[in-house]
């Protein structure tokens, strides 16, 4: 250690690792992990939206988990609730619309309307 | 990819109560659920609400499990990180309204400290630099070394830190006077020798932020011009000796220790030295003689540890708590330091609330902050319903508050007033069934074990002030005891020659002074109103109660009660040894203690 240059590095980069314990105030994404949602891949989901949101560097958003929320039918389920929006329910979260959803609505801040659980097909 | 972190307080407390089998469980069972690559388990130090231990903190979530084992551990895994559904057997329920907390944000003994000294205790890996180095540390070292040795000394006198070994002398104040005096080299000593029964912050702060010390003394040393300093902490403490010396370790590996610190001509290194538990070794000049190798004896000051301290040479010595704030004053300046506590003791201080109060624990308040909020909001109350009745602070050195100062700021300059001290901080909580010249005694006890024996009014004054407190206790008090006690402590206060000495009768005096009723009782009615003394106690069957069922009679080990089946018993006080077996065993609260 020879400079202050080099104790900045080494506090973003530990930083990044101490994220999930950091205050974060923005919002949270909620994956619905009961049983249904396991079996229909909530796991995958679940990781696939740290994924994304690790590679957008957006740290500000908590992941965390619920049990199963009665909507077996389109699990797996995720709920995003911004601070500043109403929460929107996803269904039929797979990977690839996980990684849709933290760019469209987390990061764009736009609903992924396709992917919304309609109040019709409940 | 990790998705939860799972914090493991694995401060003394928690370590005692069985963190260690319950991590065990939590990293089998996450193997068993093979999510080991997406959970990590990570101890952390002292996390402050030690009676709620073993306590697990999962992230990002923030909820706070307390009171984990062995057996239920598994549900944290198998529940929450499985199937995110939080275990809600685990969480901590508020005393009376019996509401849920789902973070340590909605536990009252939480939301009304603010952590200083303990800022990175049970959030950080005490392990991990890295971690020391993501809130901050040793940028305040960095700052440091681009500022002047005598800037330095500037803002910690500025910012009016006080000592929170327990005298409360400016900091500053000595660093200057070390800075000044001749001679060469020069030293920087850390007491860890916390001594004070009842007391842990300072090794709280050594297993749970060790980084912050050793920081903090590289910043004295090259504000007082040292190249070498000594961390002296007691052998009780192995669990402090090994994370500080892992820590001493690492920072030199990182280049925080040794020759050219941060690329400037700066080097400083730092050595553990254990002590080996003598409570006169907390005292300065007996804490230098023991890291020298002799015998801990004090010796009278002048000249004081500034002008000669280790090997005659100028010494600086502070305790680790006053170390603990000394980086971020450096960071946030004297001004921020000054925003919380009193104008002249700014600043926070960490109580260790113990004895007769429902949440126990390590409690960090500023100064100024009221008895009434200390035992009631952040410990809440006392259990079971019973009237508070004093509060022992500065343990050994120190003496009582009463109710009637529970809404007076703590400082040190307001407690001086009232005949107590800060001390290290050390808060024990006493009810209606504690008497106070029993703790007295307690105290005294203490001071006549611990004393060095060097100076006569400490080695022989105490005694005789303890043989007289065991003679009120036993019921052989005489008129007058009250009087020779008085004047017998001043006297030993006045001429003792350290510390020790100097403040061994404070729990006396203290008690005496708002409790001579309870002195009196004892002496003069040869009653203990707490019914603590044994001596003082006399046991008797109330007739209409008894209805012979012969339980107590049949208890007795000494054949003091007699009577006939369906008779009222009695109880021959000649013979009876007050051991209290026929109290306990009555069902029908026909025996009285008086």
């Amino acid at each position: 250690m020879k400079s202050l240059e080099e104790l900045k590095r080494i506090k973003e980069q530990t930083l990044k690792e101490m994220d999930l314990r950091q205050a974060k105030e923005r919002g949270k994404v909620i994956v619905a992990m009961g049983t249904c949602g396991i079996a229909a891949g909530a796991k995958d989901a679940l990781m696939a939206i740290i994924e994304e949101l690790e590679k957008a560097d957006i740290h500000d958003v908590k992941v965390v988990q619920s049990g199963c929320m009665g909507l077996c039918d389109k699990e797996p389920t995720v709920e995003v609730a911004m601070k500043d929006q109403p929460a929107v329910i996803y269904g039929d979260v797979n990977d690839a619309n996980a990684r849709r959803i933290v760019r469209e609505h987390v990061q764009g801040g736009n609903v992924v309307a396709d992917l919304v659980i309609k109040r019709e097909n409940i | 990819m990790i998705r939860n972190q799972l914090l493991v307080c694995a401060g003394g407390a928690c370590i005692t109560s069985g963190e260690k089998s319950v991590k065990d469980v939590l990293v089998d069972e996450l193997k068993k659920n093979g999510i080991e690559d997406e959970v990590q388990v990570i101890e952390t130090g002292c996390m402050g609400a030690c009676d709620l231990g073993p306590i697990v903190v999962v992230y990002p979530e923030g909820t706070f499990y307390q009171k984990v084992t062995v057996e239920n551990a598994g549900l944290i895994v198998n529940e929450h990180l499985v199937k995110g559904r939080t275990v809600s057997e685990l969480l901590y329920s508020e005393p009376t309204s019996e509401k849920k907390a789902q973070t340590s944000g909605d536990i009252p003994f939480y939301t009304r400290q603010v952590k200083r000294v303990l800022r990175n205790c049970g959030v950080i890996d005490p392990l991990s630099i890295e971690e020391y180095i993501a809130r901050d540390g040793y940028f305040a070292l960095g700052k440091a070394l681009e500022m002047t040795p005598d800037d330095i000394i500037g803002v910690v006198l500025d910012s009016g830190l006080r000592g929170r070994g327990g005298a409360g002398f400016p900091t500053g104040l000595k660093w200057k006077a070390t800075r000044a005096a001749q001679g060469s080299p020069k030293y920087v000593v850390c007491n860890g020798d916390e001594g004070d029964p009842g007391a842990f912050m300072d090794r709280s702060v050594l297993e749970g932020d060790p980084h912050s010390i050793i920081e903090a003394m590289a910043i004295a040393g090259y504000a007082i011009g040292a190249e070498q300093g000594y961390m002296y902490v007691r052998a009780e403490y192995p669990l402090a000796i090994e994370r500080f010396e892992y820590a001493i370790g690492k920072a030199r590996e990182y280049g925080f220790l040794g020759r050219n610190i941060l690329g400037t001509s700066f080097s400083f290194d730092i050595e553990i030295r254990i002590g080996a538990g003598a409570f006169v070794c907390g005292e300065e000049t007996a804490l230098l003689r023991s890291i020298e190798g002799k015998r801990g004896t004090p010796s009278i000051k002048p000249p004081f540890p500034a002008q000669s301290g280790l090997w005659n040479k100028p010494t600086l010595i502070n305790n680790v708590e006053t170390y603990a704030n000394i980086p971020q004053i450096i960071t946030n300046g004297a001004e921020w330091f000054r925003s919380v506590g009193t104008a002249k003791s700014p600043g926070t201080k960490v109580f260790a609330l113990a004895g007769m109060v429902q949440n126990t624990g390590l409690v960090e308040v500023p100064m100024g902050t009221t008895l009434r909020e200390l035992v009631f909001d952040i410990g809440g109350g006392i259990p079971g319903g019973k009237k508070f009745k004093a509060a022992q602070t500065g343990g050994p050195s120190g003496g009582v508050i009463t109710p009637d100062y529970l809404d007076m700021p703590i400082d040190y300059d307001t407690l001086k007033e009232i005949g107590t001290i800060m001390g290290s901080g050390g808060l024990i909580v006493l009810d209606e069934t504690s008497c106070m010249v029993d703790v007295a005694k307690f105290y005294l006890g203490f001071t006549v074990d611990e004393s060095c024996g060097k100076c006569t009014p400490c080695r022989e004054g105490t005694r005789q002030m303890f043989h007289m407190m065991e003679q009120i206790c036993d019921g052989k008090g005489k008129d007058g005891d009250i009087e020779k006690l008085t004047k017998l402590g001043k006297c030993i206060i006045d001429t003792s020659l350290c510390g020790l000495g100097q403040t061994a009768p404070n729990p006396v005096l203290s008690t005496i002074r708002f409790y001579e009723d309870e002195y009196r009782a004892h002496i003069y009615d040869k009653k203990c109103p707490a019914h603590v003394c044994k001596h003082l106690l006399t046991y008797s069957v109330t007739a209409d109660k008894c209805v012979g069922c012969t339980a107590c009679a049949r208890q007795c080990s000494v054949h003091a009660i007699t009577g006939e089946v369906k008779k009222v018993h009695v109880i021959d006080q000649s013979k009876c040894i007050k051991c209290g077996s026929c109290y306990e065993i009555c069902r029908f609260g026909a025996i009285r203690k008086e």
